[in-house]
């Protein structure tokens, strides 16, 4: 007996069949069903990136309540109840408020200047207006080349700007002090051991043997002395081994120091980024017909310079964190003048504060410069690695 | 790192002997003088911070009671206390600053001892705060005497003095004691603060000032007695005795007006009006001293004007009115029972 389901081949039924479409074909797309609901959304991102194993679940958890205890504090202490008008730590407890902001706003100028003539301050201001002028070109490539001249004789505007002269009414250096002081070394530092970090590094792999030993022995020497020392140096010895008499100021004698261990490091990091090219680089330069700057220029300085970039910011980091070394030669940069803020009665016995207010501005100085390498890379990021 | 400083330090401090040795610069008037009359400003070594002798004010200028002295010293040369630079200086940079000329004088709590007299080739030109070590404790520990710390802990800074002299006081008196070592002033405060240690010890001064920075500072007692001298006094550089007597008057000169009872708001008058024969010296009236110094016949009136006598200038950054509240004691003149004692001026 035929079966019911399937028809003999010249049923009435078989025909219909043939002639319809084939039930289990689709005959169109079926719409995508949503993902299942613990991949997405924000359950998802939670599971994939803080609860993706048990491990990271009880990490997730505990680093959580870590920040929740140190946000129940900190945002309370200084945000909430913390206090900018105060004339001493006493009054700021009788408030019983948080931080006391209060010493912030009274020394502002202070941090900012040191002891700078409160009349011109638009100086410094000025100077560094002007600076981020003269850096645009240097850092940004849409900014017109010719800001570059500019660039070039800032210097010496800001020499005149901040230490008088010229008809401008000259200011010591024992006047300086606070972020202006950090700004002028970290800034000078870094313009200026980059040129000499790069012909020390070219001197060092050149085949001269007189330029080689020179460079080789600068750079060991400064590398094999702490900075604390050479600041040393600039800050006593030099005072007896110049004849007397002799007013070289403490702040060059610190700019000049600064740079010069800087460029020592930064030789070092560039050799590095020399030392990363293939000699095939050397040779195509050379079979260029490039001369030795030529091809330096064109091809070699701009590939090992682009592999040293996280290196030279690195040391360009590192040196700006160093200037609050000049504070132990009686300097008074943003950490050094903390000391002097302590120990006025109204203020002494406040930390938090002050160190917290510097460390800020570290940290943004800092963090900018960092985040200013990764743009850079990226932007040179030629593809082949 | 820290003994290439020293080994720095020593050879720049022996340059400085050698060159001082080999070329006395000897001259009727001084030339320390001359030469800061030509600059116009007299440069002054003061302390990075330390409360009520060195520190910035709100508006943002150094004030203290190391540097009234230097304002005073400026006064009585200038006429003018706000001509004078200060230059901020360590304990590390400090006697280099005043060795290589970098300073004109140093104000800067700096103890009197012999070998930075003799050695160091410096002229001590009088104190200004006799000092010395004591010791703090919470008041809830009911000690009341020195005496009675036989086998407490005591936060002391390491590599000073102090700790020389906390050995011999406990040695001397038969006890035992045990040392917490700290760093710096401020992690004592916060160690002390801890209960880490029963009792802090460093000079005097430096316990009032950080007394006054706790949040109750009526629970904690500063022990009576005084273990060690530190006689802290400005200096100046061997080599030019005359600079050195200016200094060393303008010093005196607060003193005796403190002991005259000349003050900031009445010097005018009484150098005037007073009958007193050493007060109308001192102020002018009488004799050509100032001339003696190679300064203004008036020049006591100025340094006193900067600032005050010196009872004035101690009242106002130390006294008992001020935070720091610390009492004359030892810095009280010598017929109110201290031993601060002017020579006299005639």
């Amino acid at each position: 007996m035929p079966d019911e389901q399937f028809p003999a081949e010249n049923s009435p039924a078989r025909r219909i069949v043939e002639h319809r479409p084939i039930a289990f074909v689709a005959d169109r797309q079926i719409p995508p069903s949503p993902p299942p609901a613990a991949t997405t959304g924000v359950v998802g991102w939670l599971r994939q990136n803080l609860f993706s194993s048990w491990l990271n679940g009880l990490l997730t958890l505990v680093a959580g309540y870590v920040v929740f205890r140190l946000l129940a504090v900190v945002v309370p202490w200084l945000f909430l109840n913390s206090t900018w008008e105060a004339s001493s730590l006493s009054e700021c407890r009788a408030l019983d408020t948080g931080a006391c902001l209060a010493v912030i706003n009274e020394r502002f100028g202070q941090f900012i200047y040191g002891f700078y003539p409160s009349e011109l301050r638009w100086r410094p201001n000025l100077a560094f207006v002007l600076l981020l002028v003269a850096l645009a070109p240097v850092l940004f490539d849409r900014v017109p080349r010719k800001l570059l001249w500019f660039s070039i004789v800032y210097p010496f505007i800001a020499y005149v700007l901040l230490w008088g002269g010229f008809g401008l009414r000259p200011v010591g250096s024992e006047q300086f002090g606070g972020f202006l002081l950090t700004m002028i070394i970290g800034v000078t530092g870094i313009a200026g051991s980059l040129p000499i970090g790069i012909l020390l590094a070219l001197g060092r792999q050149s085949d001269m043997p007189f330029i080689k030993a020179m460079c080789v022995g600068f750079i060991e020497f400064i590398r094999g002395v702490p900075l604390i020392t050479l600041l040393f140096v600039a800050s006593t010895l030099l005072n007896y081994f110049l004849p007397p008499g002799t007013n070289f100021d403490i702040i060059m004698r610190v700019l000049i120091m600064v740079t010069l261990f800087a460029s020592a490091y930064m030789a070092e990091v560039i050799r590095g980024g020399l030392a990363a090219l293939p000699k095939g680089q050397y040779e195509a330069a050379d079979a260029l017909g490039f001369d030795y700057w030529k091809s330096m220029r064109l091809v070699i300085l701009p590939q090992a310079l682009k592999i040293s970039i996280p290196g030279i910011v690195n040391t360009f980091i590192g040196l700006f964190k160093d200037t609050t070394l000049v504070a132990i030669i009686g300097l008074l940069d943003p950490l050094g003048i903390t000391n002097p803020i302590r120990a006025d009665t109204n203020w002494n016995g406040i930390v938090w504060e002050l160190y917290g207010f510097v460390a800020l501005f570290f940290f943004i100085c800092c963090f900018s410069m960092s985040r200013y390498s990764m743009y850079l890379e990226r932007k040179l990021q030629t593809g082949h690695r | 790192m820290r003994s290439h400083h020293l080994m720095l330090g020593t050879a720049a401090l022996a340059l400085a002997a050698f060159t001082t040795a080999v070329s006395p610069s000897e001259a009727q008037a001084s030339e320390t003088l001359d030469a800061v009359k030509a600059k116009g400003h007299l440069q002054c070594g003061v302390s990075t911070g330390l409360a009520g002798f060195s520190f910035t004010g709100a508006d943002g200028d150094w004030d203290g009671f190391d540097v009234a002295l230097c304002r005073a010293m400026a006064a009585g040369i200038f006429g003018d206390p706000k001509a004078v630079k200060f230059t901020p200086t360590t304990g590390k940079t400090r006697f280099t600053a005043l060795a290589s000329g970098e300073v004109d004088v140093l104000a800067r709590n700096t103890t009197w001892t012999m070998s930075r007299d003799a050695d160091l080739k410096f002229e001590f030109t009088g104190v200004n705060y006799y000092d010395g070590q004591g010791f703090m404790v919470p008041k809830s520990l009911g000690v009341t005497s020195a005496h009675e710390l036989d086998g407490a802990t005591v936060c002391i800074q390491t590599g000073t003095t102090t700790e020389l002299n906390l050995a011999d006081f406990f040695r001397a008196n038969n006890m035992s004691y045990e040392p917490v070592p700290i760093e710096t002033n401020a992690e004592a405060q916060q160690k002390y603060l801890a209960n880490a240690c029963d009792a802090y010890t460093t000079d005097a001064s430096g316990l009032a000032a950080t007394r006054a920075t706790f949040e109750n500072p009526k629970d904690h007692v500063i022990l009576p007695e005084i273990i060690s001298k530190e006689p802290l006094g400005p200096l100046v550089r061997h080599g030019d005795p005359e600079w050195g007597d200016i200094a060393r008057w303008t010093l005196n000169a607060l003193l005796i007006a403190e002991e005259k009872g000349i003050t900031q708001a009445n010097v005018q008058d009484m150098a005037q009006t007073s009958e007193d024969p050493e007060v109308r010296r001192l102020l002018g009236a009488e004799g050509e001293y100032g001339k003696m110094l190679g300064l203004d016949n008036d020049w006591a009136i100025k340094a006193i004007s900067a600032g005050g006598n010196y009872g004035e200038l101690f009242a106002h950054y130390l006294g008992t009115e001020t935070d720091i509240g610390l009492e004359r004691g030892l810095n009280a003149l010598w017929n109110q029972g201290g031993i601060q004692y002017a020579p006299p001026y005639r």
